[in-house]
């Protein structure tokens, strides 16, 4: 059983909005970053990057953090989360950086990748964009950007498929999977 | 969602025992270890508050080393205990050692062991994983495992390769790992040695034996050349080493007839002039430094798979 | 006090009895053996029941290892003979690789009084060939001899060197008793821990290469004609060494040989897993080299099946591979090993037991192993059928080292009897 909250166009139309709103609060584009955190997040940086591209003609920087070596949620076991690439080649010195993810839900995500992102240098500002807001956060952290809110019950499961990784666009509430 | 990876073994013992897509997903791994150190600050949270024992019964720079940076850069206590410094000189058995060790909570225990079989027999008596980091003329497992990586990244896919192993066949770990890994990979194997560094019965694992330098490389992807050890000279399988070099000593000559994109490499420490010449150890073929590297990045990836994180569940 | 076995299949090769029989004891002696039913004076004697069992002489074991003295946190003489009890011997001959070394009367003097006291079973000691195992000094073989010593062996090491065992092929002649040679030419197994092959290759152990013992075998055999003396090869385990023996035989030389079950069940690749408990010397081989032992077995170039039993304490055994002991307790699992190869149709029941029985007492010139009337009531009753599972922490002797460990097999020891009392009883 699952339900659709988001569609393709309402997918389109939030990260219109997120563009704007990131080049408004960023009075332009000369001094930010996008971060994309693993999977998703990174597609949804760079439909910012492009959007902004559109609206201001600049290239911003993009870049893709795995957050899986700052996790807390460590045990024994044999199965792994997949470790991927982080890939930032830019310096972060003095720059606005939005980080980028599809769901922000208890919000330990954000905390591990803040912690990455402080490793590889010291940005102007860290803020943080996301297509969902679940609600249930375990820490102090709060979005800058938001697509949707969508409170919903802890039992139940947001997923957010786009098209680059899952063939199609749009944000479905399921029933926890045992 | 997050995408999740298992390995079959709980230990790291033998390349025999790990399958195609064990090989892979370390390799894959390591890949992405990779990047962590190259960074300014090289060092990530994921072991934090682990415990990392080296126990290594038999001198070792390099693979200790490598297990000890690797451990450090994912933020692991490491501690290393030598042979010398251990309860076995003073007559205490291999068995109380360990189980001594793991009382005091450990999360995973390095061995590198004079004796072939002493990691898989520590395996036995305690509970905590166990990576083989070279036991008698045994199994070399994560030396095994960089040289895939550094192949992997020089040839881009493993299979079909064709790799030459040429030197100390008979006691070398590292020729069984490979020679067990390749054939996984589905990569063809050739040794070249004088026979008395053979091992009786080798072709049965599936490889081709040469006696011939030039003959055996022509063809290969891949020449790996193993260290010659000085004693064996003293007992009676090597005339002289200088005799050897002669026959086996990879030099520029022998180069001219192989192709330019042929990879050499060579697990260290390399006799200079015995079993490879200076200038092809420095040559544009040869790999020995990309391979020490890739070996910080091959035990990373050990590490995190055996020990960091499971439940994969969390926006 | 008599004793009436009744009702039991009797098997006694060395009176060509095969069937039927009733068996009865009288003041530890045989007094009569009838086909059953026919004992008409058995009063006061007490019955064992022996419907559905195999009645065969006593076992004996010309190889085994006791321990004792020196070594008794591994085995003692004591719980040896029960450990040989319970696997149906009633004779064992004891190895003098013990600590001090069995070369000297007082040694052999030691051994058998302990015996008396201790032992269930009888003890048969055998001497050394060289002083202290040394290789280089021939021991004072006639005072061994009278001292009560059956045989001459430096078991666990070779004579390597030719001529001390050429005089002591010719010395030990002087007084009929056979020189017991473990064939192994040091030099090819140094710092071996087992068979040199593919395994031994696999797993990076230095291996022991057949050569070793055949070479020796050949020598030993060469050195027969001129000596005259008795050659006795001890656990034959290399097809090659079969094959000698074999051709030494047809030429009427005086060599005879024996195996260990360990040596026709098992082959190297028991050593995979690096399990200490598969490592002897000599070690196990190859398939081909079993299927010539067994081929051995069959035409009788083989003459005697002993364990070399040989005991080893956890302390010795759960180490390192190529640090572990040598040897396996073997008086325990000899008899369902043994009727192993009677199924393998190798040897028929009544050979089985023969080399188990009169060929050994042939070969040492012992007055057991034989059922005749006026003889020692020696006697074991066994189940040839029963189906068990070995676990030897069930073990009489005092070690527990055994490859044989949750081997489903057949043929089990019911009741063990030395000179008419029964010293070991199946429950």
């Amino acid at each position: 059983m699952s339900t659709t909250i988001l569609n393709e166009k309402d997918i389109a139309r939030a990260i219109n909005r997120i563009s704007h709103e990131i080049l408004e609060r960023n009075q332009g584009a000369e001094n930010i970053a996008l971060i994309g955190i693993r999977t998703r997040g990174v597609t949804l940086s760079s439909r910012l990057q492009a959007k902004i591209n559109a609206i201001e003609n600049i290239e911003v920087a993009t870049g893709a953090l795995d957050i899986t070596l700052y996790r807390d949620d460590i045990g024994a076991g044999l199965q792994k989360p997949e470790l991927k690439k982080t890939e930032i080649t830019f310096g972060l010195e003095g720059k606005h950086v939005i980080l980028c993810d599809d769901v922000l839900f208890t919000g330990r995500t954000i905390r591990a990748a803040i912690d990455a992102l402080i490793d590889f240098g010291r940005p102007a500002s860290v803020q943080l964009a996301v297509l969902i807001d679940r609600g249930h956060r375990e820490l102090p952290i709060r979005p800058d950007y938001v697509g949707k809110n969508i409170p919903t019950p802890k039992s139940k499961r947001v997923q957010v498929l786009l098209k680059e990784v899952d063939e199609e666009d749009k944000v479905i509430i399921q029933e926890q999977v045992k | 969602m997050t995408q999740t990876t298992t390995l079959s073994q709980r230990n790291i013992i033998t390349m025999e025992s790990l399958t195609a897509n064990d090989i892979d997903t370390i390799l894959d791994t390591a890949d992405s270890f990779k990047e962590v150190s190259t960074r300014a600050i090289k060092k990530v949270p994921i072991l934090r508050g682990r415990t990392i024992i080296n126990l290594f019964f038999e001198p070792s720079t390099r693979t200790r080393t490598s297990f000890e940076i690797a451990g450090k850069r994912l933020s692991a206590d490491v501690i290393n205990i030598s042979g010398a410094a251990s309860s076995t000189v003073k007559g205490e058995s291999l068995i109380d050692t360990v189980r001594n060790l793991e009382a005091m909570s450990p999360d995973i225990l390095v061995v590198r062991h004079n004796c072939s079989g002493a990691p898989a027999l520590i395996t036995q008596f305690i509970s905590k994983p166990v990576i083989n980091a070279g036991d008698g003329t045994h199994e070399h497992p994560s030396q095994s495992l960089l040289d895939l990586l550094t192949i992997r990244e020089h040839k881009g896919d493993l299979k079909g390769l064709k790799v030459t192993i040429v030197g100390d066949i008979a006691h070398s770990r590292v020729a069984r790992s490979n020679i067990h890994a390749m054939k996984t990979m589905g990569m063809t194997v050739k040794v070249v040695a004088p026979p008395p560094l053979l091992p009786i019965g080798i072709e049965q694992l599936g490889v081709d034996v040469c006696h011939d330098l030039e003959k055996g490389i022509k063809d290969a992807d891949v020449i790996m050349i193993l260290r010659i050890q000085l004693e064996r000279q003293n007992q009676g399988l090597l005339s002289s080493l200088r005799e050897y070099s002669n026959y086996f000593c990879l030099t520029e000559k022998h180069l001219s007839n192989v192709s330019d994109d042929t990879l050499i490499i060579h697990p260290g420490p390399v006799n200079r002039g015995v079993e490879i010449s200076l200038d092809v150890m420095e040559g544009p073929r040869s790999l020995i430094l990309n391979q020490v590297t890739n070996g910080v990045a091959i035990r990373m990836a050990l590490f995190y798979l055996l020990l960091g994180e499971s439940d994969a569940n969390s926006n | 006090m008599r004793i009436l076995i009744k009702g039991g299949h009797l098997i006694d090769p060395a009176n060509k009895k095969n069937g039927q029989f009733d068996l009865l004891i009288s003041k530890g002696k045989i007094e009569a053996v009838e086909p059953e039913g026919k004992i008409k004076d058995i009063s006061g004697a007490e019955i064992i029941d022996a419907k559905g069992a195999i009645v065969a002489p006593g076992f004996c074991d010309m190889h085994v290892h006791f321990r004792e003295p020196g070594h008794e946190y591994k085995e003692t003489i004591e719980t040896g003979s029960h450990s040989a009890a319970a696997g149906g011997f009633t004779t064992v001959a004891v190895m003098p690789n013990t600590s001090p070394v069995n070369d000297n009367r007082s040694v052999t003097d030691f051994i058998l009084s302990q015996a008396k006291e201790t032992s269930d079973i009888n003890i048969l000691p055998i001497g050394a060939i060289t002083k202290g195992l040394n290789g280089e000094t021939l021991s004072d073989m006639g005072e061994l001899k009278e001292a009560g010593c059956i045989g001459y062996s430096d078991d666990g090491r070779p004579v390597s060197n030719s001529e001390i065992m050429r005089r002591a092929l010719e010395y030990s002649k002087m007084f009929d008793l056979p020189c017991i040679q473990h064939s192994e030419v040091l030099e090819l197994t140094q710092g071996g821990s087992m068979n040199e092959g593919i395994v031994s290759t696999e797993l990076g152990l230095k291996g022991m290469p057949t050569e070793a013992e055949d070479i020796m075998v050949h020598r030993d055999i060469c050195l027969l004609p001129k000596t005259g003396g008795r050659l006795h090869v001890a656990h034959i385990s290399s097809g090659g060494s079969v094959d000698l023996v074999r051709q030494a035989k047809a030429k009427g030389l005086a060599v005879t040989c024996e195996v260990a079950p360990h040596h026709f069940t098992l082959t190297h690749d028991a050593c995979r897993g690096y399990d200490t408990n598969a490592k002897m010397s000599p070690p196990l081989r190859t398939q081909s080299d079993l299927e010539m032992i067994k081929e051995g077995m069959r035409d009788g170039t083989i003459d005697i099946i002993a364990t070399d039993h040989a005991p080893h304490d956890r302390v010795d055994k759960q180490v390192e591979f190529s640090k572990a002991c040598f040897g396996i307790v073997g008086l325990e699992t000899a008899l369902p090993l043994t009727l192993k190869m009677v199924d393998e149709k190798v040897i028929s029941l009544e050979k089985a037991i023969d080399m188990l029985t009169f060929q050994p007492s042939q070969l040492f010139k012992l007055d057991k192993g034989t059922l005749g009337v006026g003889k020692a009531a020696d006697i074991t009753l066994f189940d040839e059928k029963m189906e068990y599972t070995i676990d030897p922490s069930q073990f009489k002797s005092r070690s527990k080292n055994s490859p044989y460990k949750d081997w489903k097999v057949r043929g089990k020891v019911l009741r063990t009897l030395v000179n008419g009392k029964t010293v070991f009883k199946c429950n």
